[in-house]
């Protein structure tokens, strides 16, 4: 059984042929997965063009349901863009440095899954070639978006947050770059050279490196912690019963980080079986992913036990509507997979045997998205079928045009992450190195430590302090 | 400039409502509906469909919730559950009937959340949509406890009105286009015609100053038209049979719909009203989630 995070003899040479190795000659495979994200792709293109030219009716939606999958969506990849924060900037400024090899797809996942997110609000406005009114360019008119409105808040955080995500991606990158510069020939060598920006590793660099790097981290962390919040209260701000909650920021917040961790394994379990990373993304670093994937899954149960206690104690008569509508209406079947998905599977991942068991795990991470899915239509809809006004009760079910522009949503995340492996080392070469290179002192440093305790001297073990500045 | 305008909105914003608001109103039109009087036979619905180029969607769309009617009329059965349990062959005491158009709240939920302000409260007291700004976001229709304002789902312009038919288009007003958030405006475009010619006659209030309606207190622009009371009807109130829709401007304290509030003791402004005897039947839909709507319903007086 495996118990150690990373082998400490592999040889830095190896390292780098490895993940190198996963940059280049394609397989069958790889193009038969492109194949089929883009043609889920055309699916959604073909959908939004149908939806384009005739209006939002063939969508499905209607009075008294404005929003729905569309929105529903929204959330979920915004969700998911939280987990590559997560591991890259909190993990890093807590200096976990088990998350090293895994850390670089999950920042990539994050600014793919934002970009596949920014998508859905320009998609489900219904004239959405007026969309860029919503960004408060100067205008002659002298006519400003309104800054009360959440969506308004929206649109600023999934920017910003957009922005720096790819950039934190890039900057960690540097160092890579390099490497994949100093081996590469033809168009590649152009490009890694223009991306490098000269990264020669010298001693001023690294030092300029890991500020820069250190400075970001800290600036994504508040951000990420709040554009999900942010986009909450598209719900929290509003006057609806089941919207107007206020536990909608930390709530939403732990759905995304459960989310993306859920992902996370995924696609952890997918690059270890076809870049055949067994070296890098080890068992050990999957316990480590699924223990804190369970930690999140209960904070998100308890906010939501949270959310049906203070509605129930909170005698509304609205808000209760919506949650019995929730609990036997007739979108029953919906949310009691939810709370299954959400809050009683992720208990596979408190047994060591399961969390090692990759077939499983890998069918649990998709599960449990599936659930994490199931939450945001179950926060969108309901409310929208039971609101105040008792005339306005209606449910509605949507229609091919939106299935397919969610499914296809898959597909162009998949396809900007597939090209993303091929061409960008999803292996942090620099960072295993630097963990690698911790672990060998420590394994050194123990086995001098059982050496001098076994010949009686005591002094020189001070000396011997593991440290993980500057590698 | 435009960063001028921004602080300087922001700041009457700031304001708020206890000042009387940001607004120096010009008029605060309002309505009051006497569901005694209504018979719901749906002529005001009618009406507004003429008045205001409302498009004609048919029956699936109309079953799949994309009609666009401002002025509804909501049906409330006694036994709501009458033919399952057997109990009645009939309903005894009929249908209730409740003619809801846009409320016109005064501390709207629609405004705020529209992210391009395509909505926003007017001088006239008004919460007023602007088609041409608007995105379709649909964010205002969530926010509306009621689920009084309308999406225009299809294109309808072109199947709604079918060769001759168009003809009987509105020339006062425009025909929506997909995508566009729309609801009633109080028949916005007879109001201005009303303060034009009121303007034009040289009918005009030239100081500001403030106006009390109950306890609450509203600044008033100046030069403001002076429009008489009942000068102008709106077309659900022109078209009810039985008289049941009074409208006109509640800063005007002579005018019936100012007597009816007054009377019925129905106050801006507040979150419930009080009733001191049961003759006073006026209340606001939903009030109680402080929207402060500019409709008062006249509760239907029924046999127990």
């Amino acid at each position: 059984m495996q118990t150690k995070d990373i082998n400490e003899d592999i040889k830095w040479a190896q390292i780098n042929k490895d993940v190198l190795r996963s940059m280049e000659n394609p397989r069958i495979g790889y193009w038969i997965a492109v194949g089929c994200c883009i043609a889920m792709l055309a699916c959604a293109v073909t959908a939004e063009i149908y939806q384009y030219s005739t209006g939002m009716g063939p969508a499905n939606l209607n009075w008294p349901h404005m929003w729905d999958i569309y929105i529903a969506t929204f959330i979920f990849w915004i969700g998911m863009s939280h987990s590559g924060t997560l591991l890259s900037a909190i993990l890093h400024i807590i200096r976990s440095d088990w998350r090293k090899p895994i850390y670089r797809f999950a920042e990539a996942m994050t600014t793919f899954s934002l970009m596949t997110a920014g998508l859905f609000p320009v998609i489900h406005a219904g004239r959405l070639w007026n969309i860029y009114w919503t960004l408060p360019y100067v205008s002659d008119r002298g006519i400003w978006p309104n800054f009360r409105s959440p969506l308004i808040w929206d649109a600023f955080a999934v920017f910003t947050y957009l922005t720096s995500s790819a950039l934190f991606l890039f900057i960690g990158m540097i160092p890579d770059l390099a490497i994949c510069r100093d081996n590469a020939r033809g168009w590649r060598k152009k490009l890694y050279t223009a991306l490098s920006l000269g990264w020669r590793g010298d001693d001023r660099q690294w030092r300029n490196f890991r500020k820069t790097y250190l400075l970001m981290a800290c600036f994504l962390i508040p951000l990420a912690v709040s554009v999900h919040s942010i986009v909450s209260s598209d719900f929290a701000m509003s006057i609806q019963p089941g919207w107007h909650v206020t536990t909608f920021p930390p709530y939403f917040v732990a759905g995304a980080l459960y989310s993306g961790c859920a992902a996370i394994i995924t696609l952890f379990i997918c690059l270890r079986y076809f870049f055949r990373f067994e070296e890098y993304m080890t068992i050990p670093i999957l316990e480590k992913t699924c223990k804190l994937t369970f930690a999140i899954a209960m904070v998100w149960t308890y906010l939501n036990l949270i959310e049906f206690a203070s509605v129930w104690y909170g005698h509304n008569y609205a808000d209760k509507e919506v949650l019995l509508g929730k609990f036997y209406g007739p979108y029953s079947p919906f949310f009691w997979a939810m709370m299954f998905f959400g809050s009683v599977l992720p208990f596979t991942l408190a047994f060591e045997k399961l969390r090692r068991h990759i077939p499983t795990m890998f069918v649990v991470s998709l599960l449990l998205n599936v659930g994490m899915w199931l939450e945001r239509y179950m926060i969108v809809s309901p409310t929208l079928a039971y609101g105040y006004h008792p005339m306005a009760w209606d449910i509605m079910y949507p229609s091919m045009v939106q299935w397919a522009i969610v499914f296809g949503s898959f597909g162009w995340f998949g396809l900007l992450f597939l090209v993303f492996v091929k061409i960008f080392p999803s292996v942090s070469m620099y960072e295993v190195k630097e963990m690698v290179y911790h672990r060998r002192r420590l394994a050194r440093d123990e086995q001098a430590h059982v050496f001098h305790r076994r010949t009686g001297d005591h002094q020189s073990s001070g000396t011997a302090t593991p440290g993980l500045e500057g590698a | 400039m435009s960063l001028r305008n921004l602080l300087e909105n922001w700041g009457d914003y700031r304001k708020g409502r206890e000042q009387g608001g940001h607004h120096k109103y010009e008029h605060m039109w309002g309505m009051a509906i006497d569901l005694n009087l209504c018979i719901g036979c749906n002529a005001c619905s009618v009406a507004c469909y003429a008045e205001n180029n409302l498009a004609v969607v048919g029956k699936e769309k109309f079953e799949k919730g994309h009609a666009l009617h401002w002025m509804r009329v909501e049906r409330y059965w006694d036994e709501p559950n009458l033919g399952e349990d057997r109990v009645s062959e009939y309903q005894v005491h009929g249908a209730s009937f409740v003619p809801t158009n846009c409320q016109n709240c005064n501390a709207a939920t629609c405004e705020p959340v529209c992210p391009v302000a395509a909505t926003y409260h007017t001088p006239d007291g008004l919460n007023a949509q602007v088609y041409n700004r608007c995105i379709g976001s649909r964010y205002c229709s969530n926010n509306c406890p009621y689920r009084l304002r309308y999406f225009n789902f299809w294109s309808y312009y072109e199947s709604s009105w079918p060769a001759p038919l168009h003809m009987q288009l509105n020339p006062d007003l425009t025909v929506r286009d997909k995508g566009v958030m729309e609801k009633c405006t109080f028949c916005v475009q007879r109001i201005r015609a009303a303060k034009d010619k009121a303007k034009m006659e040289n009918r005009v209030v030239a100081e500001g100053g403030f106006v009390n309606v109950g306890d609450q207190q509203f600044k008033v622009a100046p030069g403001r038209a002076k429009v008489q009371d009942m000068e102008f009807q709106t077309a659900c109130q022109q078209t009810c049979p039985t008289s049941a829709i009074s409208f006109g401007d509640m800063l005007n304290p002579d005018s019936q719909v100012s007597k009816l509030w007054r009377g019925h003791q129905v106050e801006l402004g507040k979150t419930s009203q009080k009733k001191p005897n049961p003759d006073l039947r006026g209340y606001r839909l939903l009030e109680e989630l402080n929207t402060d709507p500019c409709v008062m319903f006249l509760e239907r007086v029924r046999e127990v």
